[in-house]
């Protein structure tokens, strides 16, 4: 389980400090399937970063299964079981599809193995396996290779997805559907996602309201999402203020 | 060979798999070991140090290796080697030096390779250079490489200094016929206090022909590079070069692209990038449980790979 207690993040702006996440407190349970919306520069991706060490809070606490892990850095997070998805997926030059799956998947793994974690998002394996991890693939592609280095690294008991469905065409979010689905079937894993889709919505167990830096709702889904619903319609919500009170 | 010599050449050439065609093992200034084909002939120069690879027109699929390696401190050598490619020949050269030196005198190798390549003959050639030993002896390579390719002629040209070699003044020049194409591919990593000066001059002087130059290079510690690429478009042809490093620690990196187009059909391009390693490329690696210091080296590899 996840928690964060009274977390919030300042950044320095035109030297002075502004604030992006002010006394964010949140429970991730194993199992969950929990959803994180709102509008945009209202901090969820940031919220994402600093579970998973990118980002360091400027107050506050984050326990990992009891355990205080609010200084520890990405690589212990990693390792630990925290498993991150970036929104903007990194590119590189000559680390190719196999090694960076690879590298996820912590050991040498056969090709046929790691054929399927492409496969599960949509890739037929032996196009991408040896190409580079770099510009030459398209940003659906490379969204979608994210994915799969999720999927491939075994020791994720959470999940955190930062706008996955971000630049991945139609068929394919229809199939990214079913990897979310498939994964929440899987004992022991949390999931988090961070979506505007509200097909994505739909499917979580949990979902919240992030807003101007703070937790504004947070719920079972059939009990947040009709309301959702009626907040994104109003003008106020696309200005960034969230049009809660 | 003693047991530095055969490590030097696993280093620099992989003769253990390849059925040994031409080759010629140069060690410590003398030409140790040499066989020649019906094909390809090796013989030693008479008025410099150096051979002479003549491969007959026509030669297909044949390998050449010429390894060089010096485990004798202090030895210093000039040595020219001359390959001349017949027309319509399609063949693998494999040449590099490896160095050892556990004195305190400096080694040094110079090679001056040129290369006369046939028309519509196709080339490629590997070279690996490799330092190592315990001594204060600074160990030099500089590699001279004179290109010219005749009608229709290709040359791919690659390159490799990994590791272990003090300084390196390395000067490619090239002269392109009509239709010639010559794609030069290097790896440079750098560390401790070496320096490397890389130096690429290509006339482009054939119609429709064409040249890629493409450096990727690593320099660590408080090592130096110097990278310049001069491509000169004498007539209808395309250019292009490109330089990448990645700079650590203090090191220290210049690269000095230039382009010069003489006639109005030349499409000449040129690109150089330095920085450090990207952020985001060792945060990504880290959130899949490798440590900075994995990441780095895994970032470095697949660069030079």
């Amino acid at each position: 389980m996840l928690e964060l207690r009274d977390v919030s993040f300042e950044v320095l702006q035109e030297e002075k400090p502004k604030r992006i996440l002010n006394g964010i407190n949140l429970k991730l349970d194993d199992n969950k399937f929990s959803v994180i919306t709102g509008p945009n520069g209202g901090g969820k991706s940031t919220l994402a970063k600093i579970i998973a060490g990118i980002e360091k809070p400027t107050t506050g606490k984050i326990y990992f299964n009891g355990e205080d892990i609010t200084d520890w850095g990405i690589t212990e997070r990693a390792k630990a079981g925290i498993s991150f998805a970036f929104q903007h997926p990194v590119r590189f030059k000559g680390i190719t599809v196999r090694d960076l799956v690879q590298l996820a998947a912590g050991h040498i793994e056969q090709d046929s193995e790691l054929c399927t974690y492409l496969a599960e998002v949509g890739l037929c394996a032996k196009d991408y396996i040896n190409r580079d991890v770099d510009g030459s693939l398209s940003g659906g592609e490379l969204k979608r290779i994210e994915i799969a280095t999720i999927l491939a690294k075994k020791n994720t008991t959470l999940a955190v997805f930062d706008e996955p469905e971000a630049g991945i065409d139609l068929w394919s979010f229809h199939k990214l559907i079913g990897v979310f689905e498939k994964m929440h079937q899987r004992k022991n894993l949390g999931i988090l996602i961070i979506s505007h889709q509200e097909r994505i919505l739909n499917i979580a167990d949990e979902l919240i309201l992030v807003s101007n830096g703070q937790i504004k709702k947070q719920g079972a889904r059939q009990d947040v999402l009709p309301e959702l619903l009626d907040i994104v319609d109003s003008c106020k919500f696309f200005q960034s203020e969230d049009g809660v009170k | 060979m003693n047991d530095n010599q055969k490590n030097l050449l696993d280093k620099i050439a992989d003769l253990s798999s390849a059925t040994l065609e031409a080759y010629n093992i140069r060690a410590n200034g003398q030409s140790v070991e040499r066989a020649s084909t019906a094909n390809i002939q090796i013989t030693s120069k008479e008025d410099v140090s150096g051979i002479d690879i003549t491969i007959k027109p026509g030669t297909k699929n044949e390998t050449v290796h010429i390894p060089v390696i010096i485990d004798a401190a202090g030895l210093e050598e000039r040595v020219y080697n001359d390959f001349f490619v017949g027309d319509g020949a399609d063949v693998l050269i494999v040449a590099g030096c490896g160095i050892h030196n556990d004195g305190s005198e400096s080694s040094r190798h110079d090679g001056v390779h040129t290369f006369h390549v046939g028309k519509k003959a196709r080339v490629r050639y590997v070279e690996k250079h490799y330092g190592e030993g315990s001594g204060q002896g600074k160990r030099h390579m500089n590699p001279d490489t004179i290109i010219e390719i005749d009608d229709g002629g290709y040359m791919e040209m690659e390159t490799t200094q990994i590791k272990g070699v003090d300084s390196t003044k390395r000067i490619t020049k090239a002269k392109l016929h009509d239709d010639a194409a010559l794609i030069i591919k290097e790896k440079l990593f750098t560390h401790g206090d070496q320096s490397a000066e890389t130096s690429f001059e290509v006339d482009l002087d054939g119609n429709d022909c064409r040249t890629n130059v493409v450096s990727r290079s690593v320099a660590k510690d408080t090592s130096k590079q110097l990278f310049l690429a001069k491509i000169h478009g004498n007539n209808k042809c395309y250019g292009h070069s490109e330089c990448d490093a990645i700079l650590m620690d203090q090191a220290d990196i210049s690269a000095i692209p230039e382009i010069r187009a003489h006639h109005l059909e030349a499409n000449l391009v040129h690109e150089a990038a330095i920085g450090k390693i990207a952020g985001e490329q060792l945060m990504k690696l880290m959130t899949l449980g490798l440590s900075e210091a994995e990441a780095e080296k895994q970032i470095i590899n697949g660069f030079l790979k």
